[in-house]
């Protein structure tokens, strides 16, 4: 499961391919829990009006966003999870769980579309101001809901924010090759999986969207990073630790983010830009968001790199109170995701309702990431509750079988 | 790119005392938002040698306002105000090419005709064209954007015009429903390309909101604030055409 925590031990790995897993029996990967819960915070954030808290994001500071820090590890976490299923249960189970898995973030997706529609609606009859007469323009769409319904249903039209989840569909339904390769052949998939991605850019393959245009997170390109991900949860992130440790590497990082860091400077301060040489304005624009730049692809393995050599699986910090809201909500995150979503268009509605100062920004911000680690909470707890119960539940059930009835 | 949408703030938060331009109407704008690299050098020379300044608004629906006297109170004809007030003694018209509803590359599409159309006395100096809305609003691809832009900007540079663009508005209230990012930072990327300035109307805009001068996320605001939104628009356009061709103003007095 995508966005399920990741507490499993080692998986049994078969006898032709060890799928040698970076972590140890019964030990739960805590790390992926802490940056996905940040990524989660980061989207949310990166979804409301510009505020201070924005200047924490790490888009900012480089070339890739929270979106890749959350492809990657759902791609790592889900191909963790559901590859042992394979190895226990077989193809067809493993796959069945998968699509459940699916239909939920589907379901999803369309419940986040019904909140944009009662928005939208809303502002259609609410608001009037002649400054924004052409951009009104918008809410044609609602003159052909039966249109709109339908292709939001099709995943070909997806409003603003709304672009992760039908990404995450999509790759999500060819989990199941991933791993059945993966599991035979890891690096033949991590291969042609690049290989996909150079198609892609070379010839331009896209998904088609509604208007028109075409999907904002082109799953060709972006299953780069969710194969890779997967990749590194089956054995490769281990075969890589030499490279991982090596000082060159780090220090090949290092400059990479600090060159990214000095074109994005340029971006916030424009009259930088005349440091900036024009071969290379010219060699490096647009950075491509929707394909996955190269560039943005490299971003994040140079921070990956760093972050993993420097945290390391057993870091203390990891149990602090202090990080247990991130950590919370990175292993829900398909809730949690999806609530900040929906925080997001709330608060943009009380930005536009009640105030807009910079502090109400603030607040806002915050108020909204508060509400994220609570939910997350109370998810933790009621996970555990209902664990519990599953324990008697099973217990009955079989103290039932023993004595003939049941259920 | 998606971060050039907050390039502005950033610079509003560090940039802490901006020259203030326009202090007397309620609506300054930071002197970084008005600068650019890119120059002008035939409008100074229109300016300057010719005493006369031909100016062609090509835009959409954001360029005008409804009503009867909507043409007077749009940017337009308020840029002219503004450009008659600070170029003494040179003649200034501003003609206004509207295309409500079409995209970039619809618009691209006519303008080498619409160019060949005007008679030779006429031909503009300086083609301001704002795009960009109804692409936001059709989600069209930013690539195919960026290849209507590019066709524009050529088309006008071939017919004999300087080329200024506006981008989007800021428009806090349909934030979450209408994607302006991707196409302002496209248009700011071509604009640096073709070393055409660049009027930064959603970053403008932004810090006037954030500023206090004008509430433009209210749902309901007459007729009234939409008129002095566009009457600083067109002053700050007009101090942008002045600083982008490298001129002073106050030369012109003196020679007079």
């Amino acid at each position: 499961m995508t966005f399920v925590t990741t507490d499993q031990a080692v998986v049994t790995a078969p006898a032709t391919k060890a799928a040698a897993l970076p972590v140890a029996a019964g030990e739960r990967e805590l790390r992926l829990d802490l940056f996905r819960g940040m990524a989660l915070w980061l989207i949310f954030i990166d979804h409301l009006p510009p505020n201070i808290l924005t200047w924490f994001t790490i888009r900012n500071y480089g070339f890739s966003d929270a979106t890749e820090i959350f492809i990657f590890i759902s791609g790592y976490t889900a191909a963790f999870v559901y590859s042992r299923a394979m190895l226990d249960r077989g193809f067809v189970v493993a796959s069945a769980r998968i699509f459940k898995r699916v239909w939920q973030i589907y379901v999803a997706h369309v419940f986040l579309f019904t909140i944009y529609l009662a928005e939208i609606s809303y502002i259609a009859t609410k608001f009037d101001n002649p400054l924004y007469a052409e951009e009104m323009g918008i809410l044609d769409s609602l003159k052909q809901p039966d249109v709109t319904i339908v292709q939001a249903l099709l995943l070909k039209f997806r409003p603003v924010n709304m672009d992760v989840l039908p990404l995450y569909i999509v790759l999500m339904i060819f989990l199941p090759l991933i791993i059945w390769l993966m599991q035979r052949k890891a690096d033949l998939a991590l291969a042609l999986s690049v290989l996909l991605y150079a198609i892609t850019w070379e010839f331009d393959l896209a998904l088609p969207a509604y208007p028109n245009g075409t999907w904002f997170f082109n799953p060709f390109a972006w299953q780069l990073l969710f194969v890779f991900g997967a990749w590194c949860a089956l054995g490769g992130a281990k075969r890589m630790d030499r490279i991982l440790s090596s000082d060159i590497t780090l220090w090949l990082c290092i400059a990479y983010l600090v060159f990214a860091f000095c074109v994005t400077l340029t971006w916030h301060v424009p009259r930088l830009n005349i440091f900036m040489p024009r071969w290379l304005e010219s060699w490096m624009y647009p950075i491509n968001k929707t394909d996955l730049d190269v560039l943005r692809f490299v971003h994040f393995l140079a921070l990956a790199a760093i972050t993993v050599r420097f945290i390391p699986a057993n870091w203390p910090g990891l149990n602090s109170l202090w990080l247990r809201p991130v950590i919370r909500c990175g292993q829900h995150s398909l809730e949690i995701f999806c609530l900040g979503v929906f925080l997001a268009f709330a608060g943009h509605f009380v930005l536009a309702e009640v105030s807009g100062g910079a502090w109400m920004h603030f607040l806002v911000s915050v108020a909204g990431i508060v509400i994220m680690s609570a939910a997350a909470s109370l998810f933790s707890w009621y996970k555990s509750e209902t664990s519990k119960n599953d324990k008697r539940a099973k217990a009955a059930e079989s103290d039932a079988d023993l004595a003939g009835g049941g259920s | 790119m998606k971060v050039l949408r907050i390039a502005g703030l950033f610079a509003v938060l560090l940039v802490a005392a901006p020259s203030r331009a326009e202090d007397a109407h309620g609506c300054a704008v930071p002197a970084y938002l008005l600068a650019t690299e890119s120059t002008l050098p035939k409008v100074a020379d229109a300016i300057k040698t010719r005493k006369r300044l031909d100016i062609l608004v090509a835009g959409s629906g954001s360029s005008a306002l409804p009503g009867s006297d909507g043409a007077s109170m749009s940017y337009p004809s308020r840029l002219e105000a503004a450009l008659r007030e600070a170029l003494a003694g040179v003649t200034v018209n501003v003609r206004t090419e509207l295309r409500p509803k079409k995209t970039a590359a619809e618009a691209a599409e006519g303008f080498g005709q619409m160019m060949d159309k005007l008679p030779p006395d006429q031909k503009p100096d300086l083609v301001i064209w704002q795009t960009g809305t109804v692409d936001a609003i059709r989600s069209v691809d930013p690539d195919d954007f960026r290849a209507a832009l590019d066709t524009g900007v050529e088309a006008l540079q071939k017919a004999g015009s300087e080329v200024l663009l506006i981008n989007l508005q800021y428009n806090p209230r349909m934030e979450t429903m209408l994607s302006v990012g991707p196409y302002n930072d496209t248009i700011r990327v071509v604009a640096q390309q073709h070393e055409v300035p660049m009027f930064d109307r959603f970053s403008i805009m932004r810090h006037w909101s954030d500023a206090g001068d004008f509430d433009l996320f209210g749902s309901v605001h007459g007729y009234g604030m939409a008129k002095r939104v566009h009457d600083c628009i067109g002053r700050a356009l007009s101090a942008m055409v002045v600083e982008a061709s490298r001129i002073n103003p106050a030369e012109l007095r003196i020679q007079r």
